[in-house]
């Protein structure tokens, strides 16, 4: 063999052990930045619906995240239409709005004016109404639902029960 | 093996091996700049003043700095500011270079497209500056996530949001940039990674790109000349040095740009000790609290312009019109059309364009600040339609541009 055919050998051998390599430390790399098994495992809120007083928003707290819970009035309830009303989360006989309480924008948290009954973010002047819908872009799309469960009295967020499913595939959540 | 002989004086030993003479030819006494030009031409070492002034604070700042979300705002607020001697001096310095280096590349862009510095060989200078804006500018951005306060914490959750590149819902990338699915210890950590190793350590490289770029090209000059520096310099180490239109680098240049810079270091001190106020936001003075958002979220001045062309727009909108205005400026060199490297005053339409897009991206940067209500929506959507208008006209109005 002349040498250049085997330089030429080795260098071919070399890229190719090189691109392996590459490639491996790559997956590694991407792996590491993942978010870690114990933030992913941290936790379900499980809600007690029986606390919340009707039109006054309470904010809890899921997966570091802001979560809204509004019950809503009779009046309300019967001034919705067809789009807000399958938003509804029904426990116990009261209908509540529950939903991850950051814009669907950029993701700031709204604020709730009980009077005027609707929720106004202060970074992108987004509206929604008191069912989480948008009626002032720039939001996308209303509020989203955090996957729940409804067990008697109480909602537990992160599991997903037979009511989140039926919204997930109807579209009314992501 | 090389020959050496006993050395003279410890310059000759050192000559012999690191031939430093040669060096000092090449980098300073024997490096040509013309000299048909003006103050502007010392943003470069002003920026590099400045860049060495945010180095040796953020040293400083490191020692006592903790990234973690229970204690990075205390040992900012409390710790450097308040128990440290002179632990007020580097976070000023700090905070007050972060804000003015992003002027003084915004006037030096701007004087590199006022001369048509950009182009007819110079293209590569203008690409190594626009990647270092984006990477000061992700420097900027991660070192203000590290004192983890209000608008830390927001302005975190904001812009690693538009990764998720809106109607596309890309959450998962979204969390995996931040480790988590809210920007916590995961994200802290890697941000103060990012900050002090990883963006230096790109940006010191591209200043050696940037300043390589220059050198086959030259430094362009105030009347658009085409100099030939192999003549001018022979005419000038000849001993005709009036006649010659170049001079030394070292120190006939440099004892120019060093009075400019030393101008420039008497308005940066005043800023640090009498005015740091504009580079230090009230609402970072209170932690970051996940559940309550400031009342109004926005950027540094400096990435104003660009948040106002992204927030008149419905969502999907805005993300185009904003990554179109983050690129844009990287094809400046071939939307020009024109063969004319001169400046903008002597290129007819080019003059009107070069003026308009700088009051614009002042009227944005003014818009960004306000509140997006009533008159302030309506003209910062107007601006910001002018800005992607302006950038589709160029290539035909630089077309037909006349050959001075």
């Amino acid at each position: 063999m002349k040498n250049n055919t085997r330089r030429g050998f080795m260098g071919k051998a070399f890229g190719a052990v090189a691109a392996v390599g590459a490639i491996g430390s790559l997956v590694a790399m991407k792996k590491t930045w993942d978010p870690l098994p114990s933030v992913k495992a941290a936790g379900f809120t499980t809600l007690d619906m029986s606390v919340y007083q009707e039109n006054k928003l309470a904010v809890e707290k899921w997966r570091g995240k802001p979560i809204f819970v509004l019950k809503k009035t009779a009046a309300m309830v019967a001034d919705q239409t067809e789009i807000q009303s399958v938003r509804d989360i029904v426990v116990d006989g009261a209908h509540y709005m529950v939903s991850i309480g950051l814009c669907t924008h950029l993701g700031c948290i709204p604020s709730y004016n009980a009077n005027d009954k609707d929720f106004l973010c202060a970074c992108h002047g987004g509206k929604f109404d008191y069912a989480g819908e948008v009626t002032k872009v720039p939001p996308p799309r209303g509020l989203d639902i955090p996957p729940f469960k409804i067990e008697g009295n109480t909602l537990v967020l992160g599991e997903k029960g037979p009511e989140y499913m039926k919204m997930k595939e109807t579209g009314v959540t992501l | 093996m090389a020959h050496f002989t006993k050395a003279t004086s410890v310059k000759d030993w050192l000559d012999q091996r690191l031939a430093i003479v040669k060096v000092e030819k090449v980098m300073a006494s024997e490096y040509w700049i013309p000299k048909n030009i003006n103050f502007l031409w010392a943003m470069g070492m002003i920026l590099a003043v400045t860049f060495s002034l945010l180095l040796v604070s953020g040293i400083f700042l490191l020692m006592y700095y903790q990234p973690n979300i229970d204690t990075a705002f205390y040992s900012v607020n409390y710790t450097i500011m308040r128990e440290v001697d002179f632990g007020w001096l580097w976070r000023h310095v700090h905070g007050v270079a972060a804000s003015v280096i992003f002027l003084i590349m915004y006037i030096h862009m701007f004087t590199g497209i006022y001369y048509g510095s950009y182009k007819k060989g110079r293209e590569m200078i203008w690409l190594s500056g626009m990647l270092l804006f984006v990477t000061f500018s992700a420097e900027a951005f991660s070192g203000y996530m590290l004192p983890w306060g209000q608008m830390s914490y927001w302005a975190g959750m904001v812009i690693t949001n538009l990764f998720a590149g809106g109607s596309l819902h890309a959450d998962g990338l979204v969390e995996w940039i931040r480790g988590d699915y809210v920007p916590a210890q995961a994200f802290l950590s890697r941000f103060f990674m990012l900050h002090v190793i990883l963006l230096p350590l790109a940006i010191m490289g591209l200043i050696g790109l940037h300043f390589a770029a220059l050198r086959i090209p030259h430094v362009n000059n105030q009347d658009g000349e085409e100099i030939d520096f192999e003549a001018e310099s022979k005419k000038y180490l000849a001993g005709d040095k009036a006649g010659s239109k170049v001079m030394r680098f070292g120190n006939d240049f440099m004892s120019k740009d060093m009075t400019i810079v030393g101008l420039y270091l008497v308005f940066f001190f005043y800023l640090v000790f009498y005015n740091y106020g504009f580079a230090m936001d009230p609402v970072n003075f209170d932690p970051a609290d996940g559940l309550k958002t400031p009342a109004h979220i926005y950027p540094e001045w400096y990435f104003l312009w660009s948040y106002e062309i992204l927030r008149p727009f419905s969502v999907d909108v805005g993300l185009i019109a904003f990554g179109f205005a983050q690129v844009i400026f990287f094809a400046l060199p071939f939307l020009d059309r024109s063969p004319n490297a001169v400046a903008a005053n002597r290129r007819g339409l080019f003059a009107i364009w070069f003026w308009v897009m700088l009051v614009n991206m002042i009227v944005l940067t003014a818009m960004g600040k306000l509140p997006p209500e009533g008159i302030y929506s309506t003209i910062g959507y107007v601006a910001a339609l002018l800005f992607m208008a302006q950038w589709l006209v160029l290539p035909f109005i630089t077309k037909f541009e006349k050959k001075v």
